[in-house]
């Protein structure tokens, strides 16, 4: 029930409603508007009203709990929720005719068949009045704040950074690629769109809705260069969305016809033992979105689609999407299959995928692994479904969601000023481009370094599967984690190595990127400051309310808060130390010992017959011993089986 | 303050030799000599080495990686010669490729006769250079006094 | 608890000043064994202390600035790590600062732009995949044995942990095996000294320090001192409990611990990266998981 009065929760309504739809107004422009300068005016415009509004919205209802937003809203005498209702449908029937048409045009058929099947079934329920619900459309508590901040702020931001990039990218790629800004830009609004109403949405077939849009938004924007490769990718990342989308359909039509439940709070507060049939449905969804094993395939190839896309969605939000919702099912995961089944797929996604990263030189490759990797641990910690692991979970997610947006920004800057994301070729990056490679090297930190956020979190992430009880996920996190660090140790000492340049560019990163880039940074550094504070203001409370407490205690105690914390201004200080006593101190400059061969400019020696011979030097990528196909195929099989396991045996326990 | 001579580092650099030499010097390191009581130590890495230790000749080719090598010691450090080629080219002296001894690239500070050097021989130039090394790390110091007062 | 807090600090006091003299010690010891060992009389037992002298005293050559600062950055930040460890705070945390700090060595070695020392880098990283996984669990493993010790409050202060009824190594005997595996690798002992080697071995000329000289060398060597010693410590933390013989104890274990390193280094030879890391977390699945396993389902 609404805390606050009734006529503040109408203009909580009416903000939530301008929320969703001014994105997709905004989208309506861009899809107009043809002229560039224009186009970057107007993605500033909206960009800078969704970030705007988003924080007001959330100073406004900060700490409001459980805002449940009634669903007879008069307005204008007539039916709006009705009208909004059959409006949702009559779009979800225009996706479909999109996905049928493109998926006839390439010759895909099947997808289409799984587009018809939910969208059918979805269609049914509604018209024949099974999914008629009496209680709650929209909702608000802190964690959809926490995700409508990242989803407004790290969003806009990668808009105002794609405007400058699709130049460069344009500038780049000639003729080969069609010019369709107005489209990519347009799609990205759509999707902000979409996600706010994910995260708003109580009941489970508008956020279905709204599910279905991020998944064709992610085709659209995979297939952006309509390359042979981009064309399967997407198709790829279609078919797999699709089948969460099933899921998501099936667990919908489970809730409505057997538990007359319509919304996601109730879902989770039910008692019945049945309600684990339309969990693991959802948690199918969740995982496929999160491109959790045996689905990670299809965000490996949605990196071809231009940079701001795999930020945006790819890795800061859309797959955020998944854990959202695993996030809101978590209490009701606690201890039973649905839980277990997820939390081991998270936990060997974890490991497999940081392995996997390993391999690859191409940096977004990596950044897609670290995705994976990443969005594993999470997944893994709302399986176990304790409330100290939902404390991690979140923090996990806000960290991550800007430190990897912040590194797939600076990885897309790279490529534009330097030719290539090759992250051999960012051999000496520091020397080079020294504020990228700063910018990055702030990004990967983020990602892995003690004392930043990532790591805090994934400590209290082992903490807290310790406390679970399950050794397993504490064996595969310790791994996990040291594969993690091969990965990206091997990156920033690559971007550390102090080469002197052989060709001198300038920096071309146009003041967009930069606006993004720094405003990136700007809140990863600020987000590891003030950890403390976050904890308890932000998502302790979050965990109180999902799980019905109040009592909740941060995994890591206040100390241990307070030492991080000074751990970042004592390596702050260390580093400023050494360069002020880099100044003072004498030494003399000499080059590198190659077996006294060196022609003298470290890159070149001399060979046998006198001859000068490059020099070159990689890092290591194991392909021999962890570069096989066989490896992934063999552990996306084994995820595969223990999903389809999980699955069988919750399903039969229950009927 | 740290006295050079109490932890000798050691780079041994084969020129022209015909490896009789290099053999006496690693049989310094066995235990029926072992050097290690003195401190010494055999880094093979210029950057970490307070002498140089050459046996054989300089030739056409090795003269700038003997060059190169002594470059990149720090200060202070000294030459070995040891073995008469690196002395003066001992038997090779007149080969057309034979430049000489090291000091026709680097300047020796200690010479070692012999063909080959004994270890004990060795042993002895090498003790000896210590002495040399103690010079020069006064002198390095007093250098660096002087230059921090003129500053 | 005023009494706890003065001793943490006087602890980690006594670290700053005396834990890179015990190390440096044990290091003259330790080739005084290990020539003995092989019939040689050895350096003096101080030898390590003359070569940091030469090593401060002498020139220091640098190919850029960069390596003087993350020298130091490793040094500053493998004392603050032992500081943690010492002044008793979760042990997971001092873990965490510990590979941050591991890190540095990397970025010294790759900075510097050089074949040997990059290629020393990569080993050094090879290194961390193989004893990372076994460092966690241990730090695990201590929060369960003390949660079996103390009625199921498990605890990752070091401060719980080394004053339990009985010292851990009761419930950690697999754990305290793997983790003597993977100090090998710490102290860059043979068998595992791919990355570089406390000995004038040669391995890839010093790997990771190929490239640095005097002070930069100099200051690389004293963390390692620092390293040790904090290693050690945590050997000792697997003896420690809140009986008077526990100290005595500790000390006696550490010492062993280290002669076993010794030795080990004198009768193995160095392996491949890839059976080092096969074997590091086979030992570490093996040892760890299964001692982990007893401790959540027997006890």
């Amino acid at each position: 029930m609404p805390p606050c009065g009734h006529r503040k929760v109408k203009n909580m309504e009416l903000f939530i409603a301008i929320l969703i739809l001014f994105p997709f107004l905004a989208a309506a422009v861009q899809a107009l508007v043809k002229n560039n300068s224009l186009r970057k005016l107007t993605v500033y415009i909206s960009s800078g009203a969704i970030i705007i509004a988003t924080i007001i919205f959330a100073v406004m209802n900060f700490g409001k709990e459980q805002a449940f937003l009634a669903p007879d809203l008069p307005l204008l005498g007539f039916d709006l929720i009705g009208t909004v209702n059959y409006g949702m449908l009559a779009i979800e029937f225009i996706l479909m005719a999109i996905i049928i048409y493109l998926s006839f045009k390439y010759k895909k058929y099947w997808v289409a068949l799984l587009s018809v099947a939910q969208t059918a079934f979805i269609s049914w329920l509604e018209l024949s009045g099974r999914a008629h619900a009496e209680n709650a459309y929209l909702f608000c508590d802190n964690l959809t704040l926490i995700l409508c901040l990242m989803i407004a702020v790290v969003g806009g931001l990668i808009c105002v950074y794609a405007v400058g990039y699709l130049k460069d990218y344009h500038h780049h790629h000639g003729d080969e690629v069609k010019d369709r800004r107005s489209f990519f830009c347009s799609m990205l609004f759509v999707f902000l769109g979409a996600m706010f109403g994910i995260v708003f949405s109580a009941n489970l077939i508008w956020m279905y809705f709204f599910w279905e849009i991020t998944s064709v938004v992610s085709f659209l924007l995979i297939g952006y260069t309509r390359t042979e490769e981009a064309v399967n990718n997407s198709f790829r990342a279609l078919w797999m969305n699709l089948l969460g989308g099933v899921g998501f359909a099936a667990a919908i039509g489970y809730a409505a016809i057997d538990l007359h439940i319509f919304n996601l709070q109730d879902l989770v507060n039910c008692n019945e033992d049945v309600v684990v049939i339309p969990l693991i449905c959802l948690a199918l969804a969740a995982l496929t979105k999160s491109a959790q094993l045996p689905f990670s395939r299809w965000l490996m190839g949605a990196m071809v689609a231009p940079t701001p896309s795999s930020a945006l969605l790819h890795s800061a939000t859309m797959v955020k999407a998944g854990i959202y919702l695993l996030i809101r099912m978590a209490p009701a995961m606690e201890g039973n299959l649905v839980g277990l089944t997820v939390s081991l797929i998270g936990g060997f996604t974890f490991f497999m995928a940081s392995v996997r990263a390993i391999i690859h030189t191409d940096g977004k490759k990596v950044l897609a692994y670290s995705t994976i990797s990443n969005l594993g641990l999470i997944v893994a910690c709302c399986g176990v479904g304790i409330d100290e692991t939902i404390w991690a979970a979140i923090f996990l997610m806000m960290f991550h969601c800007v430190s990897k947006s912040l590194l797939f920004q600076t990885v897309g800057s790279v490529e534009h000023t330097s030719g290539s994301r090759n992250i051999e070729d960012m051999h000496g990056l520091i020397k080079r481009y020294p504020s990228l490679a700063v910018a990055m090297m702030i990004g990967i930190a983020g990602m892995y370094l003690a004392p930043f956020g990532m790591l805090i979190s994934k400590w209290s992430a082992l903490q807290a599967f310790v406390d679970a009880g399950n050794i397993i996920l504490v064996l595969l996190l310790a791994f996990g984690s040291a594969t993690t660090l091969f990965y990206w140790t091997k990156w920033i000492s690559k971007l550390l190595a102090y080469a002197r340049p052989t060709i001198r560019r300038k920096d071309t990163t146009s003041l967009d990127q930069w606006i993004s880039i720094g405003g990136h940074t700007l809140i990863m550094v600020t987000l590891c400051l003030v950890f403390p504070f976050l904890s308890d203001s932000l998502v302790t409370p979050i965990v109180n309310s999902l799980y019905g407490t109040t009592t909740f205690k941060p995994v890591l105690s206040d100390e241990n808060l307070v030492i991080l914390v000074a751990m970042i201004v004592v390596i702050a200080l260390v580093i400023i130390a050494g360069f002020i006593l880099t100044r003072l101190v004498k030494t003399k400059n000499t080059t590198v010992y190659m077996s006294g061969i060196d022609t003298g400019d470290e890159r070149h020696y001399v060979g046998a017959f006198d001859e000068e011979r490059t020099m070159y030097h990689a890092n290591w990528y194991l392909s021999d011993t962890i570069g096989t196909d066989r490896l992934m195929n063999v552990s996306t099989a084994l995820a595969a089986a223990g999903l389809i396991i999980g699955m069988v045996l919750t399903i039969g326990g229950v009927l | 303050m740290a006295k050079i001579t109490k932890s000798p580092w050691l780079l041994h650099y084969d020129g022209s030799s015909c490896n009789g030499c290099d053999i006496e010097v690693l049989a310094c390191l066995t235990p029926v000599y072992d050097v290690e009581r003195f401190g010494i130590i055999n880094t093979g890495n210029p950057k970490h080495a307070d002498i140089f230790l050459v046996t054989g000749g300089i030739n056409e080719k090795n003269k700038a990686v003997v060059k190169q090598l002594y470059d990149q010691m720090p200060e202070p450090k000294v030459v070995v010669a040891v073995g008469i080629c690196a002395c003066n080219g001992g038997v090779f002296k007149d080969a057309y490729n034979i430049i000489g001894g090291v000091d026709k690239a680097i300047p020796v500070d200690v010479y070692v006769p012999g063909c080959a050097a004994r270890p004990e021989a060795i042993i002895d130039g090498v003790v000896k250079a210590l002495g040399v090394l103690d010079e020069k790390q006064k002198a390095f110091k007093a250098a660096k006094k002087q230059k921090g007062e003129n500053k | 608890m005023n009494d706890t807090l003065i001793l943490r600090i006087i602890s980690a006091v006594l670290y700053i000043l005396l834990g890179g003299l015990f190390s440096g010690f044990l290091a003259g010891l330790d080739r005084k064994l290990a020539a003995r060992m092989q019939g040689r009389r050895g350096p003096s037992v101080f030898q390590p202390f003359y070569d940091i002298g030469k090593l401060f005293s002498k020139e220091t050559l640098a190919l850029n600035h960069g390596q003087f600062v993350i020298a130091f950055s490793f040094l500053m930040l493998i004392v603050a790590t032992g500081v943690l460890f010492f002044a008793g705070v979760d042990i997971l945390l001092v873990f965490l600062a510990l590979s941050t700090a591991a890190m540095f060595l990397v970025f010294a070695a790759t900075s510097s732009n050089s074949a040997m020392s990059t290629m020393g880098a990569q080993r050094e990283m090879m290194q961390m995949l193989a004893y990372e996984p076994m460092v966690l669990i241990t730090a695990v493993g201590f929060y369960m044995a003390t949660g079996i010790m103390n009625n199921g409050v498990g605890s990752f202060k070091i401060m719980d942990i080394g004053s339990n009824d009985l010292p851990a190594i009761i419930y950690l005997p697999g754990i305290f095996l793997g983790f003597l595996f993977i100090l090998t690798i710490k102290f860059r002992k043979s068998p595992f000294d791919i990355s570089t080697s406390h000995h004038a071995h040669q391995e890839l000329v010093k790997g990771v320090t190929t490239d640095l000289s005097g002070r930069n060398l100099g200051m690389i060597e004293v963390a390692h001192w620092y390293e040790n010693t904090f290693l050690l410590g945590v050997v000792g933390l697997f003896f420690l409990c809140n009986e008077w013989w526990s100290i005595p104890l500790a000390v006696v274990a550490v010492l062993v611990v280290y002669f076993l390193e010794t030795f080990i280094d004198n009768i193995s030879a160095r392996v491949k990266w890839e059976l080092m890391v096969k074997l590091a977390w086979g030992v570490t699945i093996v040892c760890g998981g299964l001692n982990l396993l007893v401790l959540e389902y027997i006890f």
